[in-house]
Formats: structure tokens, sequence, C-alpha cells
């Protein structure tokens, strides 16, 4: 069966990511509503205000589905904001994040817009350098024993992946550059061959 | 040098940094990408018009996912008269202390020394506004010499691609701002999108008469012949005051919206905000409408824009 992947489609740039997934032949659709999760076999936090977004998986209840997903180890993929909900704990007040991958953001982490920057950085499992677009982006200041480091920026985890959930505090989705893309689709195989 | 051979080598070079070239072939255009890229966050989403931190502090509480600075809200600036021009830096400060999400602030169109203020503060995001009195009557802001993007109001597609030529990294389209009237903003949403689909559907042979008769840079009219959209993210502004014209905009097929006065000259701005955030993710869906809908308080009080005089009308500065 082909496997369903979804981006949240509350606020970002959810649809980058899918015309990034089609170019892949994944089938992919724009998720509005708690129940269309519990059909994914992967789900993607796209880019956009984390705090926006984090008031909106609050208020339309997709707090719970969004657990139960990483609970049954089904992939789950967090791009700068994305990254920012998943994370474990985060230097700021608000927003609270989800709390799925023991991992502490800062947010802003770069200073103000005028400060966003483009940067190539090797990836664990790339075999050339990932052209990375870090707009406004957060970093990873500690990360949990179970989390592996997949790329640092100036000695700073922004890739990371534990078991079945990854996060990357730059944008994929904006370069055309699939490689990511194709790393998440990959870990939806690793799940079913792991079975 | 010619004064034509001036003019291609002050554009080729900062053209190459744009996304309507081949963006594979050209590694350092990091300029470009995350200035239009801070836009793309941006989608589906709602900007706020605040005056000061407190207003701000409100919008994003309710989800905004930016707020824009500026000395008095559209309504206001139609009230009393007079010049209207950028905030006063100790404002914006204030304001970009007080929240964490993106800070806009307005700058009079051609004022480029407004601008220069606003970048050096760190000012997130321009907008050459309309809604400000105008600086200069011939020539708007050379938006490629600042690292921080810029937003411009646009009526037609020939003004919004005069825009992106200069620079700009977002687009909005002008409605009429501080009438709480939609009228305008349907209008200018509709007039930009329906041409984008009549030129991407139009025979080559009439790309460059296309590009004459509205006055705007053929490469991108050729762009939205190939693409059938904008290079740019396209918001919506100018009249928004209820969740019902938000959710009407991003069906007609705008991005996001930006809401002036709507939200703290209604009777619950907390709530109207909140509503306002969430009919711009629920846009499509009728049955969530009606909730989000309910007991909001007034909306703001509205003037028909229809009755205003024409030397009246905001949308009209600009060129």
């Amino acid at each position: 069966m082909p496997y369903r992947i979804g981006v949240l489609a509350l606020q970002g740039d959810f649809k980058e990511h899918i015309q990034c997934l089609n170019q892949l032949k994944v089938y992919t659709e724009e998720i509005r509503t708690p129940e269309q999760v519990k059909k994914l076999d992967g789900l993607i936090i796209p880019g956009g205000e984390s705090t926006t977004i984090s008031k909106l998986i609050k208020i339309f209840n997709f707090e719970k589905v969004i657990y139960d997903h990483a609970l049954e180890k089904k992939a789950l993929w967090g791009t700068c904001a994305g990254m920012i909900i998943l994370a474990k704990t985060l230097t700021e007040i608000n927003p609270k994040p989800l709390g799925l991958l023991d991992i502490k953001v800062s947010r802003n982490w770069y200073g103000r817009q005028i400060d966003s920057f483009e940067k190539d950085i090797n990836i664990v499992g790339l075999n050339k350098p990932f052209r990375a677009v870090f707009i406004r982006a957060p970093v990873i200041q500690k990360v949990g024993k179970n989390v592996r480091i997949l790329g640092e920026e100036n000695g700073y985890p922004i890739a990371v992946r534990s078991d079945n959930i990854l996060a990357t505090s730059f944008h994929p989705e904006l370069t055309g550059d699939l490689r990511i893309h194709d790393m998440f689709v990959n870990m939806i195989d690793e799940k079913y061959i792991k079975k | 040098m010619s004064t034509k051979e001036k003019i291609t080598n002050k554009i080729k070079p900062k053209a190459e940094n744009t996304n309507w070239g081949n963006i594979k072939n050209k590694p350092d255009n990091g300029d470009w990408r995350s200035k239009s890229g801070l836009a793309q966050m941006l989608k589906g989403g709602v900007i706020m018009d605040v005056v000061d931190s407190e207003q701000a502090k409100i919008a994003e509480d309710a989800g905004a996912v930016s707020v824009m600075a500026l000395e008095r809200v559209p309504s206001d600036i139609r009230k009393d008269g007079g010049v209207a021009r950028m905030s006063d830096p100790d404002l914006i400060e204030g304001i970009l202390n007080s929240v964490s999400i993106p800070v806009m602030a307005k700058a009079r169109i051609g004022h480029f020394a407004e601008a220069q203020i606003l970048q050096s503060m760190g000012v997130d995001y321009c907008d050459e506004s309309e809604v400000l009195t105008p600086a200069d009557n011939s020539f708007h802001i050379n938006k490629w010499d600042f690292k921080m993007p810029f937003v411009c109001g646009a009526t037609n597609l020939g003004e919004a691609l005069r825009r992106i030529g200069e620079g700009a990294a977002m687009i909005r389209t002008k409605g009429e701002a501080g009438t709480g009237d939609i009228v305008q903003a349907v209008t200018h949403a509709r007039e930009v999108i329906g041409h984008i689909k009549k030129i991407q559907n139009m025979p080559e042979e009439q790309l460059m008469t296309e590009a004459k008769n509205i006055g705007a840079p053929y490469e991108l009219i050729l762009e939205i012949h190939k693409t059938g959209e904008l290079p740019v993210v396209n918001f919506a502004a100018g009249g928004v005051a209820t969740p019902a014209d938000a959710a009407l905009l991003m069906q007609i097929g705008v991005q996001g919206i930006f809401v002036g006065s709507g939200i703290f000259k209604s009777e619950d701005p907390r709530k109207m905000a909140d509503a306002i955030v969430k009919a711009t993710t629920h846009y499509n869906d009728p049955d969530q409408l009606v909730n989000i809908s309910k007991g909001l308080g007034s909306a703001m009080p509205g003037i028909e824009s229809n009755k205003i005089d024409d030397d009246e009308k905001l949308a009209a500065r600009g060129w």
C-alpha cells in the first residue's frame, strides 16, 4: 500500500513541503483536521510562526493525535517552527512545546530577520553538503541521550533524529534539494521493514 | 557609458539574486531566498496593525504571525488627516522588545531614509506603504539596496511586478485601508489573481506587448507565464473587519491577511483578533466559520469606500 504523508496545514509553508514530496512521487495531503492525522504514516510540521501554529494545534485539538502518532512510532518531522513545537523544552516561556523530542531549543537564536542566512551544512547520511536556509532560525542547546545529531552549525546542533522523529532548524522545503525529504520517506520504510 | 548601459549594469547583477533566474545554478542567492522565504513562513497567517507594545502583545497572544508597527491605525489617519509618517523609533523598539514574532514597520513611499532607520533598528520587514503620506512623487525605494526585506502594496498586476522589480520580497493587494469595507480588497485581489491566469494562458508572442501595456518587467511576465503565480507571496489588505472577510479573500486566492483598524477599532479586540486568525486557517470550512464568527461584539464602524472622494483614496497613492 502506498504511504500517506500529511503536512500540518494550520499556518506556514506547508505547500512547499507538499511540492517536494510530490516530486518524490509520494502521496501527500494538507492536514486541516485531527481525524486526518490518524490515517497517516508520516506527518510534517512545517515552517511558520511557532507561536501561531502552537496555538492553533491546541485550539483545534491536534495535541492528542500528534502524541498518538509519535507513540505509535510513526514518522514525524518538524522544520524550524515545527522543530520548536516538537521540542521537550524551550529557553523561552512561549510557546509551550509538545515535548515529543528530547531537545532544548532556543528560538530566533541568530537574531532578527537581517541576520537570516544560507550555509552549506554537512548532514550525516548525505554524501554532499546541504544548502541550508536559516530564517529567524532556532538552534538546539541540549540533546537527550537517545537523540542523534545529524548536523551542526557553529557548534550547535541544527538537525537531529531520535528514532521516528526528525527535526531541522532550517528549511529543506525552500531549496529544491530533496535529499532530506527523501531521508524522511526512508524513515517510514524502516518502520515497515522492522515489522 | 550610455544611459542604456548604465541601466543594464545596474539591474543585471541584482536580478541574478532573485529566484526567477535558475535557482539551482546560483548557490549565492541567500539574501533573496531568506527575504522572500520569511514571507513564505507567514503564509496562512494574519499580520495585525499595532501602535504600541501593549497592542503588539495582544496580537501575539491571539496568534498573529507578525505585527505591523505604525503611528496611527489607518482609520485614525483617515479621520485626523495631516501627514502620516514612520512611527517614533521609541515605540517601534518597544514593540521589537515585547514580542517574539517578526515585527514589520511602515515607511513612507520613496522615503529610503525612514527605511534605513527601520533596518538599523532591526525591523524584520518594511512596508513601503500608501497608508502613510508619500515622500516622493516619482520614485519608490530601491529595495535591492537593503538587507531588510520589503512588502509593498499593489492594486493591479503591473504595479505588483514593478514593486517586485524594485526588490519587494512580498506583495499585498491594497484594498482601501481604514474603511472596514472589503470591496476594494476583493477588487484588487481579483484583479491581480485574474490577470496572472490571463498571462499564463497567453500565446508567447503577446507577452512583450503585455509587459509594455501594463508597465511590468518583461522577465517577470515570462516567469508568470511559466509558473502561473507571482514570484513572491501575496497577502490581502485594506478593509478586513470580520472573520468572514478574511475567509473570502483567502478563498479568492491570497496567501494571508493584513488587518489594520479591523482589530483595535472593534468592540473586543482580543476576540476579534483571535477569530480572524482562526478564520484564516479554516477559510474553506463554513461549519468552523459559524463558530468562529459567533459572539464577537461589533466590528469596526465602517465607511463605504465608493463614497470616498477619489483624491482621498489611499489606494491611489503609489504607481
